[in-house]
C-alpha cells in the first residue's frame, strides 16, 4: 500500500469517527448545559435593545425568539415549573421585532395569563401584549379574540370580555363565534356552552400544537365538569325523592331512565363516593376540571406536553 | 514525522508574527478594552458587567477575524505562490503540512488570546479596583474562546484546501454566525416534520456548536461553569477540529497543484 | 541502478467548462537516466517538461504509468530526502531571510541540528549569498533568488537533483556560474536532470539528452552520438581576400569576412584544398570537420513530428 493510500484510509477513518463523536457529544452537552443559565439570564431583556442589535434582521430574530419562547415554555411546563419569568420578555421581544407574528399573541393569551404550573400567571402582561398587537393590527379579529379570551378565562371580567368580543366582531373577516360570544357574555357567561364555544374556537383557529392540545384538554375537562354537574343534580333529585343517598350510580341511572352508565370522555364510568359525591375515575387525566375530584386531591404532573 | 509538523507549525507562527496584520489587530483590541473603561464611567453599577462582556466579546470577535483572515490563505496562498513546490519536494507528507499549519495558526491565536486576556483583566482591575472570586471564571470563558478558535481554524483550513480565499472567508464566517445560533437551529429542526426534519437535524448537528462555548454572559454574572461542561466542550472541540482537518487532508492529498 | 526510470508516466487534464474535454499534457513517457550523468530534457515551451518534473515531484498525479527514483517507488516520501528540486522561477517565503529559509528547509529535509548550521554557511558561500544571508528574501533580485533555489536544492546533499530551467532569467555571468556548478555536481558523483529550451547550454553540459514536443518524446541519445553525424564536409578557413579558382573548382561554398575566407568542401577534397592553398601561398588558419549541431537535430526532430502529426491528422 502506498503511503498516499495509507493516509487516505487513516484520514477517512478519523473523519468518520470524529464526526460521529462530535454529533453524539453535542447531544450530551445539551443535556448537561445548565438550563437556568440559558433561560434566566436573558441579558438583553429590553425589546428596544434587541431591535438595535439585530442589525435590521428583525424578522429573523423574531423567528428565533419565537422558537425560544415555545421551547422555553414547553420544557418548563413538562417539568411542572412554577416560574416562567422569561416567557413575557421573550414574547414581548418577539412581537416588538415583528408585530405581525400572530402565533406569539395566541401563545401569550393561552400561556402567559393562566396561573402556574399551566402558565406564567401574568394576565396583566398578557393583556398588554394583546393590546400592543391590536395597536399594530387593528383589523385582526384574532387579537380581539385572544384579549377577550383572557378577560373571560382568567379575570372572569365578563363585561370587559363582551366589549372586546364585540369590537372584534366588527373587524372584516371576523370569525362568526365572536358575535355569538359577545352576546353570550351578557347572560350566559358561566354556561358550559359558552366556554365550549370559546375553547372550540381556540382549537380551530390555531395551528400551534401546544395551543391546540391545551384547548382540547380544556374541552375534555369542560365535558367532565358538565357531566359531573348533571350527575350530581341527578343524585340530589334521587336523595330528595328517596330520602337516602344512592349506593351505586346504577340506581341513579335507573331512576332517570338513562341509557347506560355515564362515562367520561375517555370512556371510563364515573364513580359515586360513599357520601354521594360524583367522582371521575382518573382526575389526573383532566388537568382543568373543577368538579368531580375527591376532597384533598392534589393534581399530578401534566401528561399532555411532550418533552422539548 | 512529528518533528516536521513542529517545524511547519513554528514557521507558520513566524509568518503570522511577521505579517503586520497581527499587530494591528492586537492594538485594536486593546483600544476597545480602553473604550470599555469609558463606558463603565457612564453607567452606574454595571461597569464590571460591561467590561467583561465587551472585553470577552472583542477577544472572541477579533480572534475569529484573525483566524479566518490568516486561515483562508494558509493553503491556497502557498499553492497560488508556488512556495509549496520546494516544500513538497522534501520528505514532507501532505497531511503533515496541513496539521502543521493548523498548529501554527492555533498557536498564534493562543498567544494572541493570552495577551488579550491580560488586557481584559487589566481593564477589569482598573474598573473594579479589585478582583472578585467570580473573575476566575473569566479564564474559563477565555479557554472556551480558544476552543472556538480551534474549530474556526480547522474550518478555515478545510476551506483553504480547495477554495479561493474569498469564498473560504465567506464560508468560514457564515459557519461562525450559524454556529453561534446552533441552539436555535436545533430548535427549528426539532419543530419540522418529514424529510425537512432529517435534513435540518443533520445540518443542525454538523454545524459547529458555538452556543455551548459562549459563556460570556454567564461569566459576566459571575456564575460558575461546571467541570463536566468544560470537559465535554474540550472533547467536542477536539473531535470537531479533527473532523474538519481530516476533511482538509483528504482533499489536499488529491489536489493537483498548478 | 538507473537514477531515474520513467515507466509510461502520462498526464491528461480535463478542460473546458464542464471539464469534459481531455487535454493531453504528457503522452506515456518511457525514459531512463543513469547515475552520475547530466541529463538534459529539451523541448520548446509548453512541451511537457515542467509537467514531467511536477509528476516526478508528486505535485501532480499521473493518469497512468509509474516511475522509480533511485530504485524506489517515486511516491515514497523517504526517497525525497535524497533528491533536490529547483522549480522554474522559484518562489520562496519572502518574509524569511536566506539563512532562515535554508534552515527551515534543512529541518524539513531531516538534516540533523548540529550539521545544519555549518552546512548552511557552506552552501551560502558556495552560491555567493553569504553577505546577504540576513536579508529578507522579498528584497532579493531574480538572480539572487535563483541562487537561493540552487542552495536549497543541494543543501541536504542529495544524490539526484532536478532543475527546471535553471538558467532562465540569469545574466551571462550567472549562467556560467550555474553551468560550473552543475559540472561540479557531476564531479561529486551526483546525477543532474535538468530541463531547458536553450540548446547551447545542453550541448555544453549534457551527457545525454531527450527531446520532447507536444507531450511526446521525440528523441533520446548521447550528445556525442547525436551530433557526431558528420555531414561528410569539412570547413576550411584561410587568410586572404581572393578565392582561388582551384578552390572554386572543388565546388566550395565560400564566405568572406574581412580578410578571412571560409569555405565548405567535401571531405574527399580536403587534401586537394590544402594543396591549392599552398600553391597560392595563402595562409591556412583551420580545417574542421563539420558536425551537426544539436540545434539542427532538434529542429529536424520537431519538424518531423509536425509532419507526421499533420499526416496522422
Amino acid at each position: 500500500m502506498t503511503s498516499r493510500q495509507r493516509t487516505t484510509i487513516s484520514a477517512t477513518v478519523v473523519l468518520v469517527i470524529s464526526m460521529a463523536s462530535s454529533v453524539l457529544l453535542l447531544h450530551h452537552i445539551d443535556e448537561i448545559r445548565p438550563r437556568e443559565i440559558v433561560d434566566d439570564t436573558l441579558y438583553v431583556a429590553s425589546p428596544k435593545l434587541v431591535k438595535r442589535v439585530s442589525l435590521g434582521f428583525d424578522g429573523l430574530m423574531a423567528c428565533i425568539y419565537w422558537t425560544r419562547a415555545v421551547q422555553y415554555f414547553g420544557h418548563r411546563h413538562y417539568l411542572r415549573e412554577h416560574s416562567y419569568n422569561e416567557l413575557a420578555p421573550l414574547l414581548e421581544i418577539t412581537t416588538s421585532l415583528d408585530p405581525n407574528l400572530f402565533p406569539a399573541y395566541q401563545f401569550g393569551a393561552n400561556f402567559l395569563a393562566p396561573a402556574p404550573p399551566n402558565g406564567a400567571g401574568q394576565p396583566e402582561r398578557a393583556i398588554r401584549l394583546m393590546e400592543y398587537g391590536i395597536q399594530h393590527n387593528p383589523d385582526n379579529w384574532r387579537l380581539y379574540y385572544n384579549l377577550g379570551f383572557i378577560y373571560y378565562t382568567e379575570l372572569k371580567d365578563y363585561k370587559k370580555a363582551a366589549e372586546v368580543f364585540d369590537r372584534g366582531s366588527k373587524t372584516p373577516d371576523a370569525h362568526p363565534s365572536l358575535k355569538i360570544l359577545a352576546a353570550l357574555m351578557a347572560e350566559h357567561a358561566e354556561d358550559f356552552a359558552t366556554a365550549r364555544l370559546l375553547w372550540s374556537a381556540a382549537y380551530q383557529t390555531s395551528n400551534e400544537t401546544s395551543i391546540r392540545q391545551n384547548a382540547l384538554e380544556h374541552l375534555r375537562s369542560l365535558q367532565v365538569d358538565e357531566d359531573v354537574t348533571n350527575l350530581q343534580n341527578a343524585v340530589t333529585r334521587f336523595v330528595e325523592r328517596n330520602g337516602r343517598t344512592p349506593t351505586t350510580l346504577w340506581e341513579v341511572v335507573n331512576a332517570e331512565h338513562l341509557r347506560g352508565l355515564p362515562v367520561d370522555p375517555d370512556g371510563i364510568p364515573y364513580e359515586l363516593s360513599l357520601e354521594g359525591q360524583v367522582l371521575v375515575a382518573n382526575p389526573d387525566d383532566f388537568p382543568f376540571i373543577t368538579k368531580g375530584t375527591p376532597p384533598g386531591y392534589k393534581p399530578g404532573p401534566p401528561k399532555f406536553h411532550t418533552k422539548t | 514525522m512529528s518533528a516536521r509538523i513542529i517545524h511547519i507549525a513554528s514557521n507558520t507562527f513566524r509568518e503570522a508574527v511577521r505579517d503586520r496584520v497581527l499587530y494591528n489587530l492586537i492594538a485594536f483590541a486593546l483600544l476597545l478594552s480602553g473604550a470599555a473603561i469609558f463606558v463603565g464611567q457612564i453607567s452606574i453599577d454595571i461597569e464590571r458587567l460591561v467590561v467583561v462582556n465587551l472585553g470577552l466579546s472583542a477577544v472572541s470577535l477579533f480572534g475569529v477575524v484573525i483566524a479566518i483572515f490568516i486561515g483562508i490563505g494558509l493553503v491556497s496562498k502557498e499553492i497560488e505562490k508556488r512556495t509549496l513546490y520546494t516544500v513538497l519536494s522534501r520528505p514532507v507528507r501532505r497531511w503533515e503540512f496541513i496539521v502543521g499549519k493548523f498548529f501554527g495558526l492555533a498557536g498564534t491565536l493562543v498567544v494572541n488570546t493570552f495577551f488579550m486576556g491580560i488586557g481584559v483583566f487589566g481593564a477589569l482591575l482598573y474598573v473594579a479596583h479589585k478582583f472578585s472570586s467570580g473573575d476566575a471564571q473569566i479564564l474559563t470563558a477565555l479557554y472556551f474562546i480558544i476552543l472556538q478558535f480551534l474549530i474556526i481554524c480547522s474550518l478555515a483550513l478545510l476551506f483553504s484546501s480547495f477554495s479561493s480565499p474569498l469564498l473560504s472567508a465567506i464560508f468560514a464566517f457564515a459557519l461562525f454566525v450559524i454556529g453561534s445560533f446552533s441552539d436555535d437551529l436545533r430548535g427549528f429542526a426539532y419543530l419540522t416534520h418529514g424529510i425537512a426534519h432529517w435534513i435540518a437535524t443533520g445540518a443542525a448537528y454538523l454545524v459547529p456548536n458555538f452556543s455551548a462555548l459562549n459563556v460570556i454572559s454567564a461569566v459576566a454574572h459571575e456564575q460558575g461553569i461546571g467541570g463536566q461542561l468544560i470537559l465535554q466542550n474540550t472533547v467536542y472541540a477536539l473531535f470537531y477540529s479533527a473532523m474538519a482537518l481530516s476533511g482538509a487532508v483528504l482533499i489536499f492529498e488529491r489536489r493537483n497543484l498548478k | 541502478m538507473p537514477a531515474i526510470e520513467i515507466l509510461g508516466l502520462e498526464k491528461t487534464y480535463m478542460v473546458g467548462f464542464w471539464r469534459k474535454r481531455p487535454k493531453r499534457a504528457l503522452h506515456p513517457l518511457h525514459l531512463t537516466v543513469e547515475e552520475g550523468e547530466i541529463f538534459g530534457f529539451l523541448g520548446p515551451n509548453g512541451a511537457g517538461k515542467t509537467t514531467t518534473l511536477k509528476l516526478m515531484m508528486g505535485l501532480v498525479f499521473p493518469t497512468g504509468g509509474t516511475a522509480r527514483i533511485l530504485g524506489q517507488e517515486w511516491t515514497d516520501p523517504e526517497v525525497k530526502a535524497q533528491i533536490g528540486f529547483l522549480p522554474e522561477q522559484p518562489y520562496f517565503y519572502d518574509y524569511l531571510t536566506a539563512h532562515e529559509l535554508l534552515d527551515y528547509y534543512g529541518q524539513l529535509s531531516g538534516v540533523p541540528g548540529k550539521e545544519r548550521k555549518p552546512k548552511i554557511e557552506q552552501m551560502l558561500r558556495r552560491v555567493g549569498l553569504h553577505d546577504v544571508k540576513g536579508v529578507q528574501l522579498r528584497k532579493f533580485s531574480k538572480g539572487m533568488l535563483q541562487r537561493v533555489g540552487i542552495a536549497q536544492a543541494i543543501l541536504h546533499d542529495p544524490k539526484l537533483v532536478f532543475f527546471d530551467e535553471p538558467m532562465s532569467g540569469l545574466d551571462p555571468l550567472g549562467r556560467r556560474e550555474v553551468r560550473d556548478l552543475m559540472e561540479q555536481l557531476k564531479h561529486e558523483g551526483k546525477t543532474v536532470f535538468f530541463s531547458t529550451h536553450i540548446l547551447s547550454d545542453a550541448e555544453a553540459l549534457c551527457d545525454r539528452v531527450a527531446i520532447i514536443h507536444k507531450g511526446e518524446l521525440r528523441g533520446v541519445g548521447a550528445v556525442e552520438e547525436l551530433t557526431s553525424a558528420v555531414q561528410g564536409k569539412v570547413e576550411v578557413i584561410w587568410q586572404g581576400t581572393q578565392i582561388p579558382a582551384s578552390m572554386k573548382a572543388l565546388g566550395a561554398e565560400c564566405h568572406t569576412t574581412g580578410d578571412t575566407i571560409r569555405a565548405v568542401i567535401p571531405e574527399s577534397q580536403q587534401d586537394a584544398a590544402i594543396d591549392a592553398l599552398r600553391r597560392e601561398r595563402m595562409r591556412l588558419i583551420a580545417i574542421t570537420p563539420l558536425r551537426t549541431s544539436l540545434e539542427a537535430y532538434f529542429v529536424e526532430k520537431l519538424q518531423h513530428s509536425q509532419t507526421t502529426a499533420g499526416v496522422s491528422k
